[in-house]
């Protein structure tokens, strides 16, 4: 068992989201200058969820992410050039450049991966909680997955496996109120809450834009997972900023108001939170500081070597027939 | 004369559909918004009740698209990306491709399934950059890959009115395509291939994006060599007939495939035409993704995986 980790602080949770924001910020400039290729699901909006979960484990605990994962493997402790590196598809990336934003992992860190398809995250958290209670440890697997997740048949078959075998697991649901187009109200039949409830998982919706009450909140659903009670879900109330993806900007959609945007933004989580007298500034400038060196970092990457591309398809480095005879 | 774009025209062959036959509906997720290109304006004009928005449960909505053609309908079905196809692979291959069957006949089971933005897509990575169109024809489901906005229009026209489960691939490599439409759209039939280039001393066989490398190719050796280009259009059922006739023509095989090289369609064309006893002058070549391609991230990897015009260009002059 390893020791539990000092609390952090509100500086340390503003330094987090600080970290967030602007690595999100940095990458959307980096993907309107063509360094990274695809795009991304901006975290912006949300970072009191990512570092309030974040701030309440353990550095053996684990996470499951998602599509918009950059927040959560921040703030698991990724180093954010290895993390800028991966999604500018650099050797020296998280994943080698393999992954790319949607399959950013860092095993060391108990990240798992994040993942490219909505709801795929949970049934594999608890695969890993299972595995931890059968090993005798007691880590905490914690999964993220947002309002759209709610509505695929895999994330309830893993509410239910999770309270039926006392799962350590944590299940987050990041609701931002839309699933891409879809706002959440015309997506999910009863309410968030009731979905857990229905499988006896204590359950509490949070103010996703305040990383105290995440990170409290988050504090006792761990406490709980354990000492072997179970699975917890948290809902938090939050907001994304920007675009369900960086294509949203080159397409016409109409789904939210400019007045529902800018009342959430009113409520940023960076400006609710108190970073204490004085510190903001210098937290600032620091993040500032990390960032550049990440984006030398990265940027001066290599790109992998196309003859390179069958490698780490299998583990046991099986080389699979080429494309054409050679 | 008016430029017809490949998204354009499978919108408006759905559109055309919709307004033909009250029967016809759409199920899909961000399809009123339109956001894959597939449905824009559809629900302002049918309705929310006919073009349907739905939560992320595509198990579900897949396998309710068969219930409303048991009782009568005709539903299309968009998915936005290749690989929930993997998702809802048992509500496709194990339901509603055996209904008929196993019904004795007594029901069919048409739905159309559209993936509009198959195969690799610059930056979406591993999860989202399949284009599992042999897999579908491994199992039987009638399965459609057009690759002009003429053939994507006429294909889903005929998809929709098909009795049977129907799954159409729009190549994310030809959505962009934009082509001269001359004469009136018409539905293509499901089973025929085209002749887009005719050549006397090689066949190349060629489906959705890869017909536009194949033609490029075609142009840059035609000084060399003369190349049939042979677009199947539907990889199930196949059009052995036109594959034939156009072997008996030139003797020579080359299939270029975006599926991976172990049981894709590659391998079973160059099967059926070896198994035949087609009489080929050279040994036939494939040009394909390798064995179990997971496409990594990073573009130039991305690439190294997949058909290349040079790869095609080596494997016909090697065919030569
Ligand atoms: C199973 C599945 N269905 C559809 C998609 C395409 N898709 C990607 S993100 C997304 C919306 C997800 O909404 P939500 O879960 O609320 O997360 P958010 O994007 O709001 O963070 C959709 C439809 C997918 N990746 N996986
Ligand atoms: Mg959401």
């Amino acid at each position: 068992m390893s020791a539990p980790t000092a609390s952090p602080g509100p500086a340390e949770l503003y330094r987090g989201m600080r970290l967030i924001r602007v690595f999100e910020e940095t990458a959307l400039c980096l993907v309107k200058s063509g360094e990274i290729v695809g795009g991304i699901h901006p975290y912006i909006g949300q970072e009191a969820v990512a570092v309030g979960v974040c701030a309440a484990l353990r550095a053996d605990d684990q996470l499951t992410s998602t599509h918009r994962g950059h927040g959560h493997v921040l703030a698991k402790g990724a180093d954010p050039g290895r993390m800028l590196a991966e999604l500018a598809g650099r050797e020296n990336g998280l994943n080698r450049g393999r992954g790319g934003s949607m399959h950013a992992a860092d095993l060391s860190l108990g990240v798992l991966g994040a993942n490219g398809i909505v709801g795929a995250g949970a049934p594999i958290a608890a695969g890993a909680a299972w595995a931890a209670v059968r090993q005798g440890l007691d880590r905490v697997v914690a999964t993220f997955f947002g309002d759209g997740a709610l509505n695929q048949g895999v994330l309830l078959e893993s509410l239910n496996l999770a309270a039926l075998w006392r799962l350590p697991v944590l299940f987050v649901c990041e609701n931002n109120g839309y699933a891409t187009t879809l706002p959440v109200e015309a997506g999910v039949a009863g309410s968030v809450l009731g979905r857990a409830a229905a499988f006896g998982i204590p359950a509490e919706a949070v103010d996703g834009m305040d990383v105290e009450a995440v990170r409290t909140a988050t504090e006792r659903a761990v406490a709980r997972a354990r000492s072997g009670a179970g699975p917890s879900f948290l809902e938090c109330r939050t907001y994304r900023f920007e675009g369900h993806h960086t294509m949203e900007r080159r397409v016409r959609v109409n789904y939210r108001t400019a007045e529902e945007v800018e009342s959430w933004r009113r409520r940023d989580p960076l400006e609710r939170c108190d970073p204490g007298a004085g510190q903001r500034a210098a937290i600032d400038r620091e993040i500032d500081q990390l960032m550049a060196e990440a984006v030398e970092f990265a940027l001066s990457g290599a790109h992998p070597d196309p003859a390179g591309a069958l490698d780490h398809l299998y583990a046991d480095g099986l080389r699979p027939r080429a494309g054409v005879l050679t | 004369m008016t430029k017809l774009s490949y998204a354009k025209a499978l919108n408006r062959a759905l559109a055309d559909e919709l307004a033909r036959d009250p029967a016809v509906c759409v199920f899909g997720e961000d399809v009123g918004a339109g956001l894959s290109g597939l449905t824009p304006g559809l629900q302002a004009r049918f309705g929310a009740h006919r073009v349907v928005d739905t939560p992320l449960s595509e198990q579900a909505f897949t396998s309710m698209a068969l219930g409303a053609a048991l009782a009568g309908l005709r539903p299309v079905v968009e998915f936005q990306i290749p690989s929930l196809l993997f998702l809802v692979f048992e509500q496709i291959a194990n339901q509603a491709h055996k209904t008929s069957l196993m019904t004795g006949g007594q029901s069919a089971a048409p739905v159309t399934y559209v993936v509009p933005g198959s195969g690799s897509r610059d930056g979406w990575a591993g999860q989202h950059s399949d284009h599992p169109y042999s897999l579908f024809a491994h199992v039987g489901v009638k399965t459609l890959l057009p690759a002009t906005p003429a053939d994507a229009y006429g294909l889903l026209v005929s998809a929709i009115r098909d009795p049977d489960p129907v799954v159409l691939f729009a190549p994310a490599g030809a959505l962009g395509v934009r082509e001269d439409v001359t004469t009136e759209l018409v539905p293509v039939p499901i089973g025929s291939a085209r002749i887009h280039r005719p050549g006397e001393d090689v066949t190349v066989v060629a489906a959705g994006h890869l017909v536009y490398d194949a033609l490029a190719v075609a142009e840059e050796l035609a000084s060399e060599i003369s190349v049939e280009v042979l677009d199947p259009r539907t990889v199930y059922p196949f059009d052995w007939a036109a594959l034939s006739a156009s072997i008996a023509r030139t003797g020579r095989l080359v299939v270029v495939d975006d599926s991976n090289r172990m049981c894709g369609l590659g391998a079973e064309v160059i099967a059926a035409v070896v198994e035949r006893g087609t009489p080929l002058r050279t040994a036939p070549r494939r040009v394909t993704r390798p064995d179990g391609a997971v496409l990594p991230f990073a573009l130039g990897l991305d690439r190294a995986l997949q058909p290349s015009r040079e790869q095609l260009r080596q494997a016909v002059r090697a065919a030569m």
